[in-house]
């Protein structure tokens, strides 16, 4: 299948990556249970849930940034156990604090670019309408502390999309922001999604900026997914009370 | 499977060359600093290759070794308490509080630091000698004198590592408390004390390791009769090839400073303890003279920087250029490329400083690279708890060649490197100073470089690898260009303490080879005031060449990184 495929994953903090299989024994936490979860080519999947759901352990696990205690990831049919997070061609965007302090912005975006054959025109011209498309046009070089954290933010997108990766991983990019200008975001990045036609993983804990942005939202509690499905849907028939609750339907 | 067969063989790569990384330094240390330290404990204990212990019961029982060790304790407790006391308020004035020349005073106040102990040592010889500036006092050959040279040196050391830390508390804590009716000296008690106590201590436990490891200070200001285990371990070594006695006294000095060692880790694990700090900028405000507080701060850190700083280093210059009989001029310095009166050295002390010059950069590229290894290895957070242990072990035992003394190392290279080691016989290649010197400076290299390694925020890392770089790419667009910086400042650090370095020189520097402090320490030891006068002018040399190096490399400090000196 093409696409990410997400296959009965766990991932444990507190002991070394497989060594304990079933979990429940002390010092050992399950962030992330059992989860199965299917990406299309071009679709952007939120997840949805509160802090430490396990929802950015999930992300993480996918990116490579974790080991997997338990299931497969898999990407266009290839399963990803082995491949490392270099290798995977997947992009990244945190909350904050992701921008290199040593490059400008113009840098910034052309990082993932340097690492492929480009000549410095293709380059160049590629930050460019990055920083184009996400509303920073002429920002090349401005140094990363003069920004402000909605710009940081702008920038660490432009980045994660200038090398073309086949699918992008937002955990929380817009959380850190005031709400007015994270729900002007939570547009434009959707945006900014459409418009390159990225496959993407979206994690918030607000369930109007993962209404906003993405195609299907997947409400997950304690390490476990309850409940994947388009936007209206999940409002017209939520699986649970718990879902009902996270998505504010229910005090 | 072709494909499969060569992923694997890279992802092996890379423990590989982590386990170069790690072995580098590990075979240094081993063969450089855990041998010699070895070589002496055995020498001590097993003098004929079985057990003998009447070495030690003799050295034990001589109420001199213990007269020895109750100056060394005094010195470094007083020292200790003196610099902690006097640096608490200076530090405040520098780092809480802005007024116009505040740079200038903090730049002074480092000097003290990076020059080289013989350096400090002539210079409060020469103020204290019968006819110089304070020789009034009666400080000359004195406890009293000497506590007040190191109290100099270190002094600095309270002032830059507490400070570095106050000026990033978060001042809202205070304001809290002054909100909840505590006067502000209740307010530094309880809450500002408190949250530097952890600096405080991590600086104390330093500043007596220094004090009670100071050689050249010691030596050059307590004369005959004056001395700590410190300089009777050199004393008995060059004097009287009391090898023996020597080696009973290294263990000794071993013990003490091992416990001042523990002490010093727990400080500083509990340093990076849970403070809210925040930016250094702006967090200062402006000196008031209606504070009594700063008023005091202002008066007691006037008096450090004058009479403690400004004093001595001024009277050194100014009798540099005093002829023997007594009227200004260049004659001193003319004389440095001479061997002094009736022929004191064997090289003019031009050749000495270029001998010294090239010793201190052979010295700063081998520290430089145990260090930096170190520094990478250690700043890894592995997710497997036993990785994450052997780690911090790897810390630790990095930390050690601070704390042993330079005369132990070179006493210890002294009675091991007399031998070819892998082939290579260090004493006629050169390498021998070179390599003492960089076991010196290696934990300086590793605490400079480190705290701003490990300040990397994780994900800068981990986006460069999602965005496609290799762990290798990761190292050079990442870590690389943001500890380039602190990289310079361990240049610097480490060609500056090179250049001084003294204690672990003088047991091994050729006559013929000799470096600027010892070919100092053999002019002011020499009768005949001509020979005094070039010491004096030698200093000067040495003291400027040491503090523009630390000059230029301070430059590259980056202030949001702090660091532990």
């Amino acid at each position: 299948m093409a696409g990410l495929e997400v296959r009965d994953v766990s991932v444990r903090y507190g002991a070394s990556s497989g060594s304990v299989r079933g979990g429940g024994s002390a010092g050992v936490t399950t962030a992330v249970d059992q989860v199965s979860l299917t990406v299309a080519p071009g679709e952007v999947v939120a997840l949805l849930g509160p802090s430490g759901c396990g929802k950015s352990s999930l992300l993480r696990a996918v990116a490579g940034l974790e080991p997997l205690s338990e299931g497969h990831v898999v990407y266009d049919g290839e399963d990803l156990a082995g491949v490392p997070v270099h290798k995977r061609r997947f992009g990244l965007m945190f909350q904050e604090g992701q921008l290199f302090p040593h490059r400008d912005v113009g840098r910034n975006v052309a990082y993932g670019l340097e690492i492929q054959e480009l000549s410095r025109a293709e380059r160049e011209a590629r930050v460019t309408a990055l920083l184009d498309l996400v509303g920073l046009a002429g920002y090349e070089r401005r140094a990363v502390p003069t920004l402000s954290g909605g710009e940081q933010q702008r920038v660490a997108l432009a980045r994660a999309l200038a090398p073309r990766p086949r699918l992008l991983l937002l955990d929380e990019p817009l959380s850190a922001l005031d709400r007015q200008l994270r729900e002007r975001l939570a547009g434009e990045v959707r945006v900014a999604l459409v418009e390159t036609g990225t496959t993407a993983v979206f994690v918030t804990h607000d369930h109007t900026e993962a209404s906003a942005v993405a195609d299907r939202v997947g409400v997950m509690d304690s390490g476990r997914l309850l409940q994947v499905a388009a936007p209206g849907e999940l409002r017209a028939a939520p699986a649970s009370d718990r879902v009902a609750e996270f998505l504010g339907l229910r005090g | 499977m072709d494909r499969d067969s060569a992923r694997l063989s890279r992802r092996a790569a890379a423990p590989l060359l982590w386990a170069a990384a790690v072995a580098v330094p590990l075979g240094f240390l081993a063969i450089f600093f855990a041998w010699p330290v070895a070589a002496l404990v055995v020498r001590g204990f097993m003098p004929d290759g079985v057990v003998d212990l009447t070495g030690f019961t003799e050295v034990l029982l001589r109420p001199r070794t213990w007269q020895l060790v109750g100056i060394t304790l005094t010195q470094a407790v007083l020292g200790t308490a003196f610099s902690v006391l006097l640096g608490l308020p200076l530090a405040y004035l520098l780092y809480r509080r802005s007024f116009p020349g505040r740079s200038l005073v903090r730049g002074l106040v480092t000097v003290p630091f990076v020059l080289p102990a013989v350096v400090v040592g002539v210079a409060f010889r020469t103020l204290f000698a019968p006819g110089g500036t304070l020789g009034f006092l009666g400080l000359e050959e004195s406890l009293a004198g000497i506590v007040v040279a190191l109290v100099f040196f270190n002094v600095s050391v309270v002032v830059r590592t507490v400070g570095g830390l106050w000026e990033r508390l978060d001042p809202r804590t205070e304001q809290a408390a002054a909100s909840l009716g505590a006067s502000p000296a209740r307010v530094f008690r309880t809450v500002t004390l408190p949250s530097l106590a952890p600096a405080v201590a991590s600086a104390a436990s330093v500043v007596f390791l220094f004090c009670a490891t100071a050689f050249g200070v010691v030596l050059v200001l307590g004369g005959v009769r004056y001395g700590t285990i410190e300089t009777e371990i050199w004393t008995r070594t060059t004097q009287f090839l009391d090898l023996r006695s020597a080696s009973v006294l290294s263990v000794m000095q071993l013990v003490v400073i091992s416990g001042a060692l523990a002490v010093s880790a727990r400080a500083r694990s509990r340093r990076e303890a849970a403070l809210h700090l925040v930016s250094a900028q702006g967090s200062a405000r402006r000196l008031s003279w209606r504070s009594p507080q700063d008023v005091t701060a202002a008066l007691v850190g006037a008096a450090i920087v004058v009479g403690l700083m400004v004093l001595p280093l001024a009277g050194l210059v100014a009798r540099s250029f005093r002829e023997p009989d007594g009227s200004w001029g260049l004659g001193n310095y003319v004389a440095l490329g001479t061997t002094g009166e009736r022929n004191a050295l064997v090289v003019t002390v031009w050749e000495a400083t270029a001998t010294s010059l090239r010793v201190a950069l052979t010295a700063t590229v081998i520290s430089l690279v145990v260090g930096g290894l170190v520094a990478l290895v250690v700043s890894r957070r592995p997710r497997s708890a036993g990785a994450r242990r052997a780690v911090g072990t790897l810390d630790g035992l990095f930390m050690l060649p601070l704390g042993v003394s330079a005369v132990t190392v070179g006493f210890g290279f002294l009675i091991t490197m007399d031998q070819p080691v892998f082939g290579v016989d260090l004493r006629t290649s050169g390498l021998l100073v070179p390599v003492a010197q960089a076991v010196v400076a290696v934990p300086l290299v590793v605490r400079t470089v480190l705290p701003v390694l490990r300040a990397i925020d994780p994900r800068l890392r981990e986006v460069a690898a999602v965005l496609g770089s290799g762990p290798g790419r990761v190292l050079r667009t990442v870590d690389l260009p943001i500890a380039l910086r602190s990289i310079g400042l361990a240049t610097g650090f480490a060609f500056a303490v090179s250049l001084g370095e003294f204690g672990a020189t003088s047991f091994l520097a050729r006559p013929d080879g000799a470096t600027l402090p010892v070919v100092i320490y053999r002019l002011i030891g020499r009768p005949g005031a001509e020979n005094y006068g070039m010491a004096l002018a030698a200093s000067v040399v040495l003291a400027v060449l040491t503090a523009t190096v630390m000059m230029v490399a301070e430059q590259l400090r980056d202030e949001r990184a702090g660091g532990e000196f």
